[in-house]
């Protein structure tokens, strides 16, 4: 019942269905030409831009599963939001794991090497 | 019940309930795989960070991006994302021509994207730069070959959708397998933000 609800208010609302899109992309186009001009303007310093860079990356995933992937707070989203949510934490386990102990290794076998 | 909704061929003897309801968990099923699909990101990403320092005294990312044909591409990639959404929206009409359309405005963009990414690769590699160079240009071309190949199989999947929809129209079933498709190209957009910000722009500082 919950998704028959789900896709007659998607049914009705093609105006504001557009509209959520447009804003989806603006945004996009937004969040993507600030990384890219300050790392070819050379604005500020290089901790300030990579800060920046991944900051507006950060952002725009978020723009993107809102206006793009329709995900919110709404009760027939919960699970969607609650599995991507889980993927996530795993994710930072695998990226952070990884760098982290592949950063020892090379630190230990750097002063073994000496 | 898969058969039901996979063959289209028992539409009349179901009401919108039975489909909606399979169709709606299909769809969910899909955006399991995804979330799978982004473990697999996940490992090439931390491979690509783990390995993107090891040059092996041939070029770095400085030497080898070019930030201007990287926004391009990532120009169109960020463009067939919302064509593809005015395709669903123009599904939720009703409207066939008009889904038709925008899957090949999609199709054309996401086609440009590749061609591009082709072209880059055939450059890098004539250039004495291939992935066999150093385990930078292999973490490299691992991840950003992998995003390419899901690329082109959305491709061959909307291609698909073209021909389906031309000849059955706008039925239940091809709705579920627009909506797939949708959580699938959509996706890959996200995964290449995350591509340009940490390969090409954090490469080339």
């Amino acid at each position: 019942m919950e998704h028959g609800h789900h896709e007659h208010s998607a049914d009705v609302n093609h105006s504001s269905g557009v509209k959520s899109y447009l804003i989806g992309f603006v945004l996009s186009v937004i969040l993507t030409a600030i990384p890219f001009g300050l790392v070819m303007l050379k604005t500020f310093s290089t901790a300030t831009t990579i800060l920046c860079v991944l900051a507006a990356a950060a952002v725009q995933v978020l723009v993107h599963l809102h206006y793009f992937l329709h995900m919110d707070r709404s009760a027939e989203q919960r699970e969607t939001v609650v599995s991507f949510v889980f993927t996530v934490i795993i994710l930072a386990i695998i990226i952070g794991g990884s760098m982290w102990i592949m950063q020892n290794l090379n630190h230990n076998t750097m002063i073994m090497g000496n | 019940m898969s058969n039901e909704v996979l063959s289209g061929h028992h539409d009349d003897h179901h009401d919108g309930h039975a489909h909606h309801d399979t169709g709606s968990m299909k769809v969910y099923g899909f955006w399991i795989y995804i979330l799978s699909d982004l473990i697999l990101f996940a490992s090439l990403f931390a491979t690509y960070a783990v390995l993107h320092n090891s040059y092996a005294g041939g070029v770095t990312g400085k030497d080898i991006f070019e930030l201007p044909y990287v926004a391009v591409e990532t120009a169109a990639l960020l463009l067939s994302s919302i064509t593809y959404g005015f395709a669903i929206i123009a599904m939720y009409k009703g409207s066939k021509s008009q889904v038709i359309s925008w899957l090949m405005v999609t199709f054309v963009l996401g086609a440009v994207f590749i061609g591009m990414e082709i072209n880059e690769f055939h450059h890098l590699i004539v250039e004495g730069h291939g992935p066999d160079k150093s385990a930078f240009l292999s973490a490299f071309f691992t991840l950003v070959g992998t995003h390419g190949l899901h690329v082109t199989s959305g491709l061959i999947w909307m291609a698909t959708m073209i021909a389906l929809i031309s000849k059955d129209g706008i039925t239940p079933t091809n709705k579920t397998r627009l909506l797939c498709l949708s959580l699938f190209w959509h996706f890959l957009d996200v995964v290449w933000i995350c591509v340009f910000t940490i390969v090409y722009l954090l490469g080339v500082m």
